[in-house]
Formats: structure tokens, C-alpha cells, sequence
């Protein structure tokens, strides 16, 4: 028996609008439901993203699952007229494996925040993008705790001053997407709240990945944490600082370059001085992480200096949902076809019986 | 010629040894071909946490307790009659089992200055009178296992190993029971390894030859078959029976079975077993800790599939939020709690029944969920269905609570037809079921069955049923989110409403008194049934009149609990933890339900609960 032939697409399975009905638009995937989030929040600009990108997807609704942990972005699920599950804190990966796992008809989104998918949900989220479950994972990360009042998160930056942290916060923070790359992510990207196109050119190639994938999105909390990537929405800053990743093309931000540094990490020095056969060009598919990885390590000093944005990589790999089915239909073929009472009689008397009567 | 028989109407065989000896193996064959001859019987395996303790210590000893008979058997046996002890300590920690007068049966070239002095020997137990009162076969197994094995070209570490299949060789020339099964056992497990396949089966024979030639053994025992009803029979382990009683519900309900767990003793093979069904379209995904496996469960079980965990008690502290989600969202889910030994890690491979209270109320805010707990390795399968159907009814999470005890254990089981099994057939809804504020058709997630309370089960993929459920408090009804003083209220009470409606379909608790004048009652829950029963057994015997009776159901309890209790003057529940069970009983009903207890890792004997009885039944007054 060959190997089935590795679907192509996030959506392969998942029944599409029929042609010829009328397509859904933002309304559709509007629940009735009244938002709650804190006015300015950057949560509003990822929900409406969300909500014009649906549309485009051209998925049927209820084929698609948006599910949540705890946390303001957590609430997301209850603001889209879709299936939705708002489970616990940092777990829902857990419930969208075993979602994804049984249905491959769906399209199944989860919702986290940095506190839900870093602090405690973080083995949960290493453990789904290692075993790549055809799951879409978008991490609001706003560097703080949002529900419970602005405690530090493990986002924060070192120093960082907050209700719990009086003299500043100690902990070396993560960053994100260097956790997802080294948990063997498939598809890991960053984007940000406020660039509602660049958002929505993300959760496309998310949706088209058939695999887990990983997307970071800089999210303000303008009460908790108010302006943390301000130099980020300020356009003539961005365009010092943002460095966009576009495979195939040079690693770039304004006259400055990302280049290959002797003890393989990527710095990023004017153009001027840039040795041409070190300048970087950014590869999306190349195997091996770690081009992908010294990208990711650039924002780790916390400046915000230099700032890569957009797919740092998606690979192709068997998905572990594909496969746990594939062995199952293998098993169920091989059987005969779905199990008959004859079969589960069978199963039921093993091979060492002895009558009595009769 | 052969030698005397002398007729048995029971007996209880110990094997013990070093745990890399094989006794386990051994005690499982001798089983298998107990009940393949028709005896009744009931196994106790009872091994150490470590795979492998240093060799010939107190630590490393495992052993294997079977009762076989030719009539009905509740237990493994209360004592053993005949103890084969592989090495010193095996010998040593067993012997304070044996009562006078059992035969030992020990392999005297284990019996040397080294091992006996592991074990804190000065002299060997063979030659010092310890073994006095008992009947002693000191046989030098392993040396003869090699002889028997001389033309075989193995290692001699090889060749000593198959002693385990001499043993079992010569008990089985003991107990005249023929060595065929074994025989096509031992072709099955070593088909890829031709010269071990050869040398094991060299072994059980020659150990079956031993038997008639040595002048050792005067006469063999037999022990008649045991009359059963009609059927077909084979022998099953708890663990074995609950696997295959989930998989039996699924394939009732039409459901697709999905697994989600974490391995720990003793729940491991359920993992195992369900992860070899795949052809009937079982799921099992080993997930990365006990959270993720019940939320993989719960996962799958919103998708529309029967969502199962399995764990034992330190798993299910870990799975107690998802548990209260579960309760929250209204979702089917078996929650499968194999107890152990506890609090902490406690004792991995030993029972003890004292996470029901943490089954009843191990979780945050007022979260009930139904229990059931199976009361034989048999009844594991009947159980496991049982939880089944609650969950999948009812809509919510129902906690099976197995033991170590059951698990491992084993007896005959008639195995059921597959269409006298319940049926399960689930509906998911596929319409709205309400109006909303619009006028227009809508679904509302928390309107319920009339009846069960039950709310509507409408998966993802059905179209025009989209909604959002989570654990923040619901509206009734619409399910949106509500903080209303008065709706919690109300979510709260239907909760708790539904969970106690589960008694409107089980059967009532049942009264066991033959002598109909009972003053005593002795009530039980899981894996106390087999010595509650053999006590009354034992007890009625020397005229001492008690009625028993067994919950199967912990939440909630049958609706005549209450009358069966105030009907006997003294009422007393056995349970092996400090009283669990018993409060919860004080406390529902103000009876004053006496609470026997043990902890010791191991089942009560028969012959303990007994004396309890006749003790309670003397201490009554005259009837007045
Ligand atoms: C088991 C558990 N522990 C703690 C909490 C409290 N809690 C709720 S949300 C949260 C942190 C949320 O931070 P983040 O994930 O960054 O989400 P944000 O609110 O910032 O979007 C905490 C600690 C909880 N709900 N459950
Ligand atoms: S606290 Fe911050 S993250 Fe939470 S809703 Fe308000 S602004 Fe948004
Ligand atoms: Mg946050």
C-alpha cells in the first residue's frame, strides 16, 4: 500500500462556500454578541482583520472553530459567528488537537495570549507545533497580563515596572517565535495589530499551511501595557526598525541590511558597510532553522531596534492529525471496512474460549 | 503408573520470585489453563514499582496469586495453600501469608550463602526448622531446568530462565492439568526465536515429567470444573474488560472512540489495548501530560466523538479544571480513574479505593459529576459501557473508578453477545430549537431535555447551529455569557439537577439476604464486592445472619438507599481507604454507617470481613 499522497492546503478537507451561493461577507461572522474589551484595545483591530478575512477564506462558517484559553484575547471566540469554544487557561491547544484530530473537515483556529501560551499553557503549545497538528495558533502578545490587572508576563521585557514588579520584573523574557522554532514549528510568523494588510497576507498563509502554524501578533493593552510598540506604528521609525520578510528577497529595512555575523548570528548593519556575500536573503522553506532563528533573536534585546515581520518559515511536514487518521483508515481498510458486530464478537471472545452448556 | 489422585474442591497457589524470574507470566498461564478447564477462578498479581530491583532483595519480589475452584469464586483466596518460592525472599516475604500445614514448594539452588544473606539469613530457612509446620518440596529447579536443557545450544543464563516454565511444568502435574495451551502459548510468543521456543517448551515438559518420576509428590490433586451458566467463557483482566468496554459503547453509540491520556500505573494498558484497536476506529493519542490528555478528550468529544481518559489518582488531580470545563459545557466525557495507593505517588502498583471522595469533589465551585465504579475485573466491561451511556445521555463527565486490584485481576467471563448490549444511539441536534430576539429560528445551546436535562449535542459542521461555549457562567437557555445573580443560581441547580435525575434510569440498589431475617447489613462500593461476599458466605455458614449489597453507583446513589439503609439495626461498610464512602452515606442519609477500613495496598480477605460480621451479629441484643 503506497503512503496517501500529503494533502496540500490548511483547508484541504474543509467544505468551501458552494460557487454560485451567496458568498459571506463581514456580517456573517459577526456573533450578536457585544464586545467587551477596553476601548483602544488592539484586540478591536484583530477582530475586525479577522472578521474581513473570513469572508475571503471562502470556507463554510460552520466548518470553522475558533478556540481560546483564559484571557482578554481569550474572548475572542465570542465575537465570531462560528463554532467556539472558550476553554481554560493556557490548555487550548490541547482541546484543538483533539478537535483537529477528529475532524478533518474543520478549520480550527486557537486564540491565545503570552501569558496564556507562554506561562502556563506553555507545554501545551511546544507540544502542538512539534507535532504539527493542523491547528492555526495566533499568540496576542502584548507583553503583559490584560485580565488579571498588568502583571508582568513572560513577554515582558526585563525591568519591566507593573503591580508585581515594583522595582521591575527580573525574568528573561521570551520571544515567541524563537520558543516556536525551537519546538519544531512548520510555520512560524509575526505580524501586528495595527497593519490590518499585513495581518491578513499572514492569516492567509497561515490558512493555506497544512500543518501547525505559529503567528505572533504585537498587540497593544493600552491600559496595562500603553505603547509598547509605538516605534513600531510610527511610520517613519518603522521604517528604520521593520525588517520585512519576503522569501527570496533581501533581508532590509530602510539603507540598513541583515547580514551573516561570524558567530552565526544575523546583525543588521548599514548597506554601506554590508559585505555583499553575507547580506541575507530570506528563505521561507530552507530545512534547517537556523537562519530562521538568529531572524528571530534580533528583537531579544527587547529595543525593538530591529524588528523582522512576516513568515520567518514554513516547511512542509506530515501532520500529525493526517497521520493519526491515516493509521486508523489503514487499520479499518485492513480490517474489512468499519467494524460489524461480527467484528467487535470477535474481539469481545479472543482466541482462548471454552463453552459451558449448551 | 500414575500416581493417586486426591479430589480438591478449591485451592490457592502463590507463585513468588525475583520480579526478573517471570512469575507473573507463570501465574498468567497457570490461569489460562485453570479456566480453560473449566474452573471458576480469581487471580491477584502483586509486583513492586521497579521494573527491576537489585536481584534477590525483599524489594524485587513478585508474586501471583490464583484461587481456583469448582464452584463460584469471589476472591483471590485469603491465604495461599501451596507457596513456590523461586529464591530466598521470595520465600521470606511470603511465609507470614502461609498458614500451617500449606506445602512449600522452593528451588534450593537459589537457597545459597549470598542470597540468603541479601535477605538477612544466617542460616539457611531449609535447615533451621523455620519450615516446620508446613509441607516442604525443596527441589533444585534451576539446576535440573539446566540438565533437562543440556542438548539445547543456550547460554546458561538462557536455559536457567525457562525454570519458570519447569515450575509451571510440575504444578501442572500437581494440579493434573494438561500443558497443550501453554504449550501453543509458548509457540505463539516465541515464533521469531526458534531455540528459546524449543528450550521453553523442553522445560514445562520436562517440569511435567519431574512431577510423575520423583518420588517427591506421593499424589496429584485434582480440582472438578465449576458449574456455570450456559455460554461462552475466557478469561479477562479488569484493564483488558474496561477497554473493551469503551470500545463496545462507541460501537453501540456510533460514535468514533477518541483517547486522550497520559501513561501511569495501573491505567497504562487500557492505553495499550486501545491503541491496538484502531480497526474499529479507535483514536488513542498519548499527549504530553494528564491535562492535555482530558482536554484532548473533551476536544473530540465537541467534534462529536466519544471523548475518554484514563489515568490513576495523581492524573486525575491534574485533570480536575478540564474536568469542572467539562461540567460547564455539558459534553460527554469519561474520565477513567484506575486507583492507586496514594496521596502523593503512594504506591503505584497497589489498590486502595480512596480517590472517590476526590472523584465527588476534587474541584473548584459546586461541579458535580456522576461515578460508577465496577465491582469485579469482569464487570469492568459493563461498567465501562455504563459510563458510556451516562455520558453520552446525559451530556456530561462521568468518573469510572476502577482500582489496581481490578485491573490486573482477572476471572472467567461469559462474554456477552454484542446485541444484548445496550444501545446507545446518539442524536446529534441539527435544527435550532428555539426563536431568538429576532423572531427567527434560533439555537439556543442551553435549552434541555425535559426529561434528562439533558442539552442539545450540535457539532461543529452543522450549519446554522453556530455557537460559542465556554466556562464562564451561561445565560440558561442561550448559553451567552451571564454574570446575573440569579442566573447562576438556577445554571447551578440544573447542573446538580441533572447529575441527580441519573437515578431515574439505574437500577435500584439490591438486597442480598438468603436468611431474609438479616439485623446486619454490610454494604460496598468497587472492588470490595468478591470479599463482602465471600465474608456473608463464610459468616451464614456458622449461622450468622447478614445482608449485603453493593453500590456500583457513587453518584448519584440509588433511589432506595436511604430506605435499605434504615432497615438494619447495625450497617457497616468495608472500604479500603478511612471511611470515604461511609461519610458520604452518614452524611446523605443520617444513618450511622460503621466504617471498617484498610490501607494496605491489598484487597480484603473474606475471612477478615467475616469475623467483622459475626462479630456485629453477636453484639446485637435479643429482638425485642
Ligand atoms: C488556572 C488559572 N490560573 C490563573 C488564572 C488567572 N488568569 C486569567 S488570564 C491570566 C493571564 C492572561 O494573560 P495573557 O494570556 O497574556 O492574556 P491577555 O489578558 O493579556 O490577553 C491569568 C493569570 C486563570 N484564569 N486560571
Ligand atoms: S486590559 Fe488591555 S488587553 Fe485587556 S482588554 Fe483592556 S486593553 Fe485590551
Ligand atoms: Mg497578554
Amino acid at each position: 500500500m503506497g503512503m496517501p499522497t500529503m494533502p496540500s492546503s490548511g483547508v484541504a478537507f474543509v467544505p468551501r462556500v458552494t460557487e454560485g451561493a451567496t458568498a459571506l461577507g463581514r456580517k456573517d461572522f459577526t456573533s450578536d454578541q457585544d464586545v467587551r474589551w477596553c476601548p483602544g484595545c488592539g484586540d478591536y483591530a484583530i477582530l475586525a482583520a479577522m472578521q474581513g478575512f473570513l469572508p475571503e477564506l471562502g470556507l463554510r462558517r460552520e466548518n470553522i472553530v475558533f478556540i481560546s484559553g483564559i484571557g482578554c484575547s481569550s474572548r475572542f471566540p465570542y465575537y465570531l459567528d462560528t463554532y467556539g469554544l472558550h476553554s481554560i487557561h493556557g490548555r487550548a491547544p490541547t482541546f484543538a488537537t483533539g478537535l483537529a484530530t477528529a475532524r478533518e473537515d474543520l478549520s480550527v483556529w486557537v486564540v491565545t495570549g503570552d501569558g496564556d501560551s507562554l506561562s502556563i499553557g506553555g507545554n501545551h503549545l511546544i507540544h502542538a507545533l512539534r507535532r504539527n497538528v493542523n491547528i492555526k495558533i495566533l499568540l496576542f502578545n502584548n507583553e503583559i497580563y490584560g485580565l488579571t490587572k498588568g502583571q508582568y508576563s513572560p513577554t515582558s521585557r526585563t525591568g519591566t515596572v507593573t503591580k508585581s514588579s515594583p522595582l521591575g520584573s527580573l525574568d528573561t523574557p521570551f520571544t515567541p517565535v524563537s520558543v516556536a522554532l525551537g519546538a519544531e514549528a512548520t510555520f512560524v510568523a509575526r505580524t501586528m495589530d495595527s497593519d490590518r494588510k499585513h495581518l491578513t497576507e499572514v492569516l492567509h498563509a497561515a490558512a493555506r499551511h497544512r500543518g501547525a502554524a505559529l503567528v505572533e501578533i504585537y498587540q497593544n493593552c493600552p491600559i496595562f501595557n500603553d505603547g509598547a510598540f509605538d516605534v513600531l506604528k510610527d511610520r517613519e521609525q518603522a521604517a528604520a526598525r521593520i525588517l520585512w520578510l519576503k522569501d527570496g528577497q533581501e533581508v532590509s529595512a530602510g539603507d540598513q541590511v541583515a547580514v551573516r555575523a561570524d558567530d552565526g548570528s544575523i546583525q543588521v548593519v548599514p548597506r554601506a558597510t554590508a559585505s555583499p556575500t553575507r547580506i541575507v536573503t530570506h528563505s521561507v522553506d530552507t530545512e534547517h532553522p537556523s537562519s530562521a532563528f538568529a531572524l528571530s533573536r534580533l528583537t531579544s534585546d527587547g529595543t525593538l531596534a530591529h524588528v523582522p515581520m512576516g513568515v520567518f518559515r514554513q516547511i512542509s511536514r506530515p501532520t500529525y492529525d493526517d497521520s493519526v487518521r491515516g493509521q486508523v483508515a489503514a487499520a479499518v481498510d485492513g480490517g474489512g471496512g468499519t467494524a460489524t458486530d461480527a467484528d467487535l464478537a470477535a474481539l469481545l471472545a479472543g482466541r482462548d474460549t471454552w463453552t459451558v452448556g449448551g | 503408573m500414575s500416581k493417586p489422585v486426591q479430589q480438591l474442591e478449591r485451592v490457592v497457589i502463590r507463585f513468588a520470585g525475583d520480579s526478573g524470574d517471570g512469575m507473573q507470566l507463570t501465574g498468567d498461564r497457570f490461569t489460562s489453563d485453570a479456566a480453560f478447564h473449566g474452573n471458576d477462578l480469581s487471580t491477584l498479581p502483586d509486583f513492586p514499582a521497579e521494573i527491576r530491583a537489585p536481584q534477590g532483595t525483599i524489594h524485587g519480589v513478585s508474586s501471583f496469586q490464583l484461587h481456583i475452584a469448582d464452584h463460584d469464586v469471589l476472591t483471590p483466596g485469603d491465604a495461599p495453600d501451596v507457596l513456590v518460592a523461586m529464591n530466598p525472599a521470595a520465600l521470606k516475604s511470603n511465609l507470614g501469608d502461609l498458614p500451617r500445614g500449606a506445602t512449600v514448594i522452593v528451588d534450593t539452588d537459589e537457597f545459597n550463602r549470598r542470597n540468603l544473606a541479601k535477605v538477612g539469613y544466617a542460616v539457611s530457612p531449609l535447615d533451621d526448622g523455620t519450615l516446620e509446620s508446613y509441607h516442604v518440596h525443596a527441589l533444585p529447579l534451576t539446576s535440573i531446568t539446566v540438565q533437562a536443557l543440556a542438548e539445547h545450544d543456550l547460554s546458561r543464563k538462557d536455559k536457567e530462565r525457562a525454570k519458570n516454565m519447569f515450575a509451571l511444568g510440575l504444578l501442572s502435574w500437581l494440579y493434573t492439568r494438561p500443558i497443550s495451551t501453554t504449550e501453543r502459548f509458548i509457540v505463539a510468543k516465541f515464533a521469531r526465536k526458534p531455540d528459546l521456543l524449543a528450550a521453553n517448551i523442553a522445560a514445562l515438559r520436562a517440569g511435567f515429567n519431574y512431577g510423575e518420576t520423583t518420588e517427591d509428590f506421593a499424589h496429584t490433586y485434582a480440582v472438578l470444573a465449576a458449574p456455570m451458566p450456559t455460554g461462552t467463557y475466557r478469561n479477562i483482566t479488569g484493564n483488558v474488560a474496561l477497554s473493551y468496554g469503551l470500545v463496545a459503547a462507541a460501537h453501540r453509540a456510533g460514535l468514533r472512540l477518541v483517547l486522550g491520556t497520559y501513561p501511569i500505573t495501573p491505567a497504562s494498558d487500557i492505553l495499550h489495548v486501545l491503541s491496538g484497536l484502531k480497526r474499529f476506529g479507535v483514536t488513542t493519542l498519548q499527549a504530553e501530560d494528564e491535562i492535555a490528555g482530558v482536554g484532548i478528550a473533551i476536544g473530540a468529544s465537541f467534534g462529536g466523538a466519544l471523548g475518554v481518559t484514563t489515568t490513576s489518582g495523581p492524573g486525575l488531580a491534574l485533570k480536575a479544571e478540564a474536568i469542572g470545563l467539562a461540567v460547564s459545557l455539558e459534553l460527554p466525557l469519561v474520565v477513567v480513574n484506575v486507583q492507586r495507593g496514594g496521596p502523593s505517588t503512594g504506591l503505584p502498583t497497589k489498590t486502595e479505593q480512596a480517590d472517590l471522595l476526590q472523584a465527588l469533589f476534587g474541584r473548584n465551585g459546586e461541579s458535580p459529576v456522576a461515578v460508577v465504579a465496577p465491582q469485579s475485573p469482569t464487570d469492568c466491561f459493563d461498567a465501562a459501557i455504563e459510563a458510556c451511556r451516562i455520558a453520552t445521555a446525559y451530556r456530561t463527565p462521568v468518573i469510572l473508578l476502577s482500582d489496581g486490584y481490578l485491573a490486573n485481576g482477572s476471572e472467567p467471563w461469559n462474554v456477552p453477545g454484542v446485541a444484548d448490549l445496550p444501545d446507545l444511539t446518539v442524536t446529534f441536534t441539527t435544527e435550532p430549537n428555539g426563536i431568538g430576539d429576532d423572531g427567527k429560528p434560533a439555537f439556543h445551546p442551553y435549552a434541555r431535555d425535559p426529561q434528562t436535562l439533558a442539552r442539545p449535542w450540535a457539532i461543529p459542521g452543522t450549519p446554522g447551529l453556530e455557537h460559542r461555549i465556554g466556562g464562564i457562567e451561561k445565560a440558561d437557555i442561550t448559553g451567552n455569557i451571564s454574570y446575573d445573580p440569579d442566573n447562576h443560581e438556577r445554571m447551578t441547580a440544573l447542573r446538580a439537577e441533572k447529575i441527580a435525575r441519573i437515578a431515574d434510569t439505574i437500577p435500584e440498589l439490591a438486597i442480598d439476604d438468603p436468611d431474609g431475617d438479616a439485623r446486619v447489613l454490610m454494604i460496598g462500593w468497587g472492588s470490595t464486592y468478591g470479599p463482602i461476599r465471600q465474608a456473608a458466605r463464610t459468616a451464614r455458614l456458622t449461622g450468622h445472619h447478614v445482608a449485603v449489597a453493593h453500590l456500583r453507583h457513587l453518584n448519584p446513589f440509588p433511589r432506595n438507599t436511604a430506605e435499605v439503609l434504615r432497615r438494619y439495626e447495625r450497617v457497616i461498610m468495608p472500604e479500603m481507604n478511612l471511611g470515604q464512602c461511609a461519610m458520604l452515606l452518614r452524611a446523605a442519609y443520617l444513618v450511622d454507617v460503621q466504617s471498617y477500613t484498610a490501607v494496605r495496598g491489598l484487597p480484603f480477605k473474606g475471612s477478615e470481613l467475616a469475623d467483622i460480621i459475626r462479630t456485629a451479629v453477636e453484639g446485637l441484643g435479643a429482638v425485642t
